[in-house]
């Protein structure tokens, strides 16, 4: 094909999109948008949830269709439909979530869908362009594993692999370092570089500052649909960026008041639960969490945190094992009853269990209390209790909506209209309200933008506060630290560690959580890079 | 991810794209029903024209009979009655993702149990036969809705295969009972007459039964008010919509199902026994019973939107096709069968409009895509 037989070398501009505009219904989510891509480069998309980053490299990629605006391939005007499309053109572009096939094999998946495949799959020929990606980029993956048997950072170099394989070279990464434990993210970022420096063109999408100024050559920053700027990431800093990124400074360290501990109000003892398939998804955990105090734990998804949680609000049967609140047993009790002792839950599934999408704003703050008074009408002595009280709902629901300030243009909104950051806190808002003496709360912060994030921490800390014993379990380990004040790492189903938060090693952290404590006393710090 | 465009392609250049939505009006909502019928007249239209009939005739005379002929309207509210009581029931059980296929079986079982006890139970005073008789039909259905409720909920087999196979048994129980143990005197396939004294009042000179024509209204009313405006209704709906919802807020869903199923069941048992009392008075073939409103109140339901109060609407709209189309089958000489042409065109067109609520569509000419593959084929030309 002409357009990539053209000699490009580095520096040349692969890609221009010119004055790309998209709106949807209420919100322009792209607006003006200039932005051009060298060859070997790796450019940082950075903005807040909402800025209209992922919506750009959509139209990249042939899922949407601008309103306005051109896009150029190598200097020449294309017209992107479908994805099909952008894959010809040479852009390949890793989503968030995976799209293989769970029960094929690596190889399988990497040609799936490709038009050269005849009856058979010419398994050996492929099998060596795999190894030369291997060599050249440090993508090592067993083409022959199934993906079920993958951890998601390997899910993610199947992708990588599947892009470059269809000749990708321009490559759309959307927040891939939300997947990858701590200690695999620089082994992902030397990868990047080895592509760019092989002459491919990386766009970087993230909202964590930290990594996009340790990996990219530059930024463009996106707010509410405008490009703020471009820069050389040689030639700015965390503060510029924030404030290009949110239009105000932000400060990301916590007024913490001192640990006012109390009384113990979540007692853990030796929990054991057997998994759907049967497997011990936790082997014996125990921990106290006391009224003020916020117990982080933190590990990489699938090693037990889940079903801990399900276990404490009653989602999930125990195996062995007690557990206490309030000095009262609470062992396989019925969510209900759980909850009825003022547990507030706040869950990782935030659409998936938190909310009924179709249902509106008001129906979705009384869920939890739904069938309690002032919302259902007290008709004999509290004993008859069958009709809602929607007067009293509305002005429950109203109050919280100013309270907690989610957007909504009213309170008879369906809530799958609303925004990652409202929804969660319209959750919050539910969960807090009724003065919860617990508080579970699951990846409470993920995905959101800025604002939503420190107005979530904020809440997360003002019941501490007020004498809450709080659970967290976070993926980002910055935010478990600085907000917790006893952080335990989990491993396969065991706590391998309970730390004090203030002083805390993230490198060993990281460590424990890939399960390489026992390097820690050798000092063997550098072994995760040298595996890969 | 989500596919949120997607172009297939027609011919050359000419595609067709559509958009996901984001939401839709409820004006939206109305004006893509009403498109949606008049496409399924236009669709008829052809059908009657194949046959060598005057659309135009047709659908006129479908509509000026059961609309403005005193019999025809009369003989409308009449079939009403056992759709809006189906209908209704059906609409709550799919508000809890519970697919019952089973109206035509739960309501047979109330028609069974009506003579069973108008015919062969003694002793019962004569006002309170009646009542007893539409109480037991309710409960009767409920019983053969909740069979397949336990099956589910306790073994999790498919609701849509255990309900519509109840349906067949229960046609067989009543051929069993009027070919067998229940056959009247005079050597046909018929049961005894209910005693006069469990008959329903009519409205004089016409058909409609009276009692059941109002006890219908009283529950689709009841019903918008169950779902809408109870705690109950509230479960349901969570129920339906997330069932990990209702987990997390620690709704007892099966409880919940349960009783949407009784309440579902219950309806079309009260429709069966409505049908003894009011209309038959008597066990006949089951296809004589009811001619399918089991199965046409599914349609009933979705034409409603699910909605008890539209459902009153959808029912009646649904009866006067079906007499309409009686009517026509003998005036125009039309063929045995017009009539489920017809309902299965109209709900045909009605599931594939509810696409458009979720999709725009457009027809787009895209000329840029042709110059892209030919400029390409040219290149891949010059290569070779």
């Amino acid at each position: 094909m002409e357009i990539k037989e053209k000699v490009i070398s580095i520096g040349d501009t692969v890609l221009e999109m010119r004055g790309i505009k998209k709106h949807f219904p209420g919100v322009i989510a792209n607006d003006n948008i200039d932005f051009q891509l060298k060859a070997g480069e790796i450019q940082a998309l950075l903005g807040e949830n909402g800025a209209g980053k992922t919506t750009l490299m959509n139209i990249l990629y042939g899922l949407y269709k601008q309103d306005e605006g051109e896009i150029f391939i190598k200097g020449q005007k294309v017209d992107i439909n479908t994805p099909k499309h952008a894959i010809e053109l040479g852009i390949g572009m890793v989503h968030q979530h995976f799209m293989l096939v769970d029960v094929f094999s690596v190889l399988e998946n990497v040609v799936l869908g490709l038009k050269e495949l005849k009856l058979k799959i010419p398994k050996k020929r492929i099998s060596k362009k795999l190894e030369e990606f291997s060599k050249v980029y440090g993508l090592k993956i067993d083409s022959k594993a199934k993906v079920w048997q993958l951890s998601a950072g390997e899910k993610q170099r199947v992708e990588i692999i599947k892009a470059l394989y269809r000749g990708a070279e321009i490559l759309i990464l959307d927040e891939p370092t939300s997947v990858l434990a701590e200690s695999e993210i620089n082994s992902f970022f030397e990868m990047l570089k080895r592509m760019a420096n092989d002459g491919k063109s990386i766009i970087f999408i993230s909202h964590k500052l930290r990594e996009v100024l340790s990996v990219s050559d530059r930024i463009t920053i996106l707010r509410k649909g405008k490009v703020q700027g471009t820069l050389r990431t040689s030639e700015t800093n965390k503060q510029e960026l924030t404030q290009l990124m949110v239009g105000k400074e932000i400060i990301s360290r916590f007024d913490k008041t001192p640990l006012k501990k109390g009384k113990v109000i979540l007692d853990v003892q030796n929990l054991k639960i057997f998994n759907v398939k049967g497997i011990e998804a936790l082997k014996g955990v125990s921990f106290k969490i006391s009224e003020g105090e916020i117990f982080g734990i933190v590990g990489i998804a699938g090693n037990g945190q889940k079903e801990l949680l399900e276990a404490i609000t009653g989602l999930r049967k125990v195996n062995s094992g007690e557990i206490y609140m309030n000095k009262e047993k609470i062992t396989n009790k019925s969510p209900r009853i759980i909850n009825k002792k003022n547990v507030a839950h706040i869950p990782e599934d935030r659409i998936e269990m938190g909310i009924v999408p179709n249902m509106d704003v008001s129906e979705n703050l009384i869920l939890k209390n739904y069938n309690q008074v002032p919302f259902v009408k007290d008709i004999y002595k509290g004993r008859i209790r069958l009709l809602q009280n929607y007067e009293e709902i509305s002005r429950f629901s109203q109050k919280l909506v100013e309270g907690y300030d989610i957007i909504t243009p009213n309170i008879n909104t369906p809530v799958k209209t609303l925004s990652g950051g409202n929804i969660q806190r319209l959750i919050l808002a539910r969960e807090l309200s009724s003065n919860p003496s617990l508080i579970i709360a699951s990846h409470p912060t993920y995905g959101l933008d800025i604002s939503a994030t420190e107005f979530i921490r904020s809440l997360l800390l003002n019941e501490r506060e007020k004498g809450a014993a709080i659970l967290l379990v976070s993926e980002d380990l910055n935010e478990a630290i600085s907000l917790s004040d006893r952080v335990a790492v989990i491993f396969e189903g065991k706590i391998v560690k309970i730390f004090e938060a203030e002083g805390a090693d993230l490198q060993e952290i990281g460590l424990m959580m890939i399960g390489e404590n026992n390097l820690i006393s050798n000092g063997g710090f550098n072994s995760a890079d040298k595996n890969i | 991810m989500e596919v949120l465009i997607l172009q297939i392609k027609i011919y050359k250049s000419l595609f067709i794209e559509y958009e996901k939505r984001q939401q839709i009006t409820s004006e939206e909502s109305v004006k893509y029903k009403l498109i949606s019928l008049f496409v399924a007249f236009f669709i008829m239209g052809i059908i009657f024209a194949a046959l060598q009939v005057n659309p135009f005739i047709a659908l006129g005379s479908i509509f000026s009979f059961s609309l403005f002929n005193p019999n025809g309207f009369a003989a409308v509210l009449t079939r009403m009655i056992p759709l809006l009581l189906c209908g209704v029931g059906l609409a709550i059980a799919y508000k809890a993702l519970f697919w019952n296929i089973g109206a035509e079986g739960q309501l047979l079982l109330g028609a069974i149990i009506a003579i069973g006890i108008g015919v062969f139970v003694p002793g019962i005073p004569d006002p309170l036969l009646l009542p007893m008789i539409l109480l037991m039909g309710f409960l009767l259905g409920a019983v053969w809705g909740i069979v397949p409720t336990l099956l589910k909920l306790r073994l999790n087999i498919n609701e849509v295969i255990t309900t519509l196979m109840l349906n067949y048994i229960a046609i067989n129980l009543v051929r069993y009972l009027i070919y067998g143990p229940w056959k009247g005197p005079y050597n046909f396939p018929l049961s005894d007459l209910l005693p006069a004294v469990a008959w329903e009042p009519l409205i004089p000179g016409t058909s409609i039964y009276v009692i059941s024509l109002i006890l219908a209204l009283i529950f689709a009313l009841g019903s918008y008010f169950l779902l809408f405006k109870t705690t109950i209704g509230y479960e349901i709906r969570v129920v339906g919509e997330n069932i990990q919802a209702a987990k997390y807020a620690g709704i007892n869903y099966k409880k919940t199902i349960l009783i949407t199923m009784i309440i579902s069941g219950g309806l079309a048992g009260l429709a069966g026994a409505g049908l003894m009392t009011g209309v038959q008075h008597r066990l006949t073939n089951p296809e004589a019973i009811s001619p399918g409103y089991g199965y046409t109140a599914i349609i009933v339901a979705w034409l409603g939107g699910l909605n008890p109060i539209s459902i009153i609407f959808a029912s009646l709209f649904m009866s006067i096709l079906i007499v309409g189309g009686q009517n026509i089958q003998i005036l125009l000489g039309l063929p045995f069968g017009v009539v489920n042409i017809f309902n299965g065109v109209i709900l045909a067109v009605i599931i594939a409009f509810e696409f458009l609520k979720k999709y725009k569509i457009k027809f787009v000419i895209n000329r840029d895509v042709i110059d892209t593959e030919s400029e390409l084929n040219k290149s891949i030309n010059l290569k070779a």
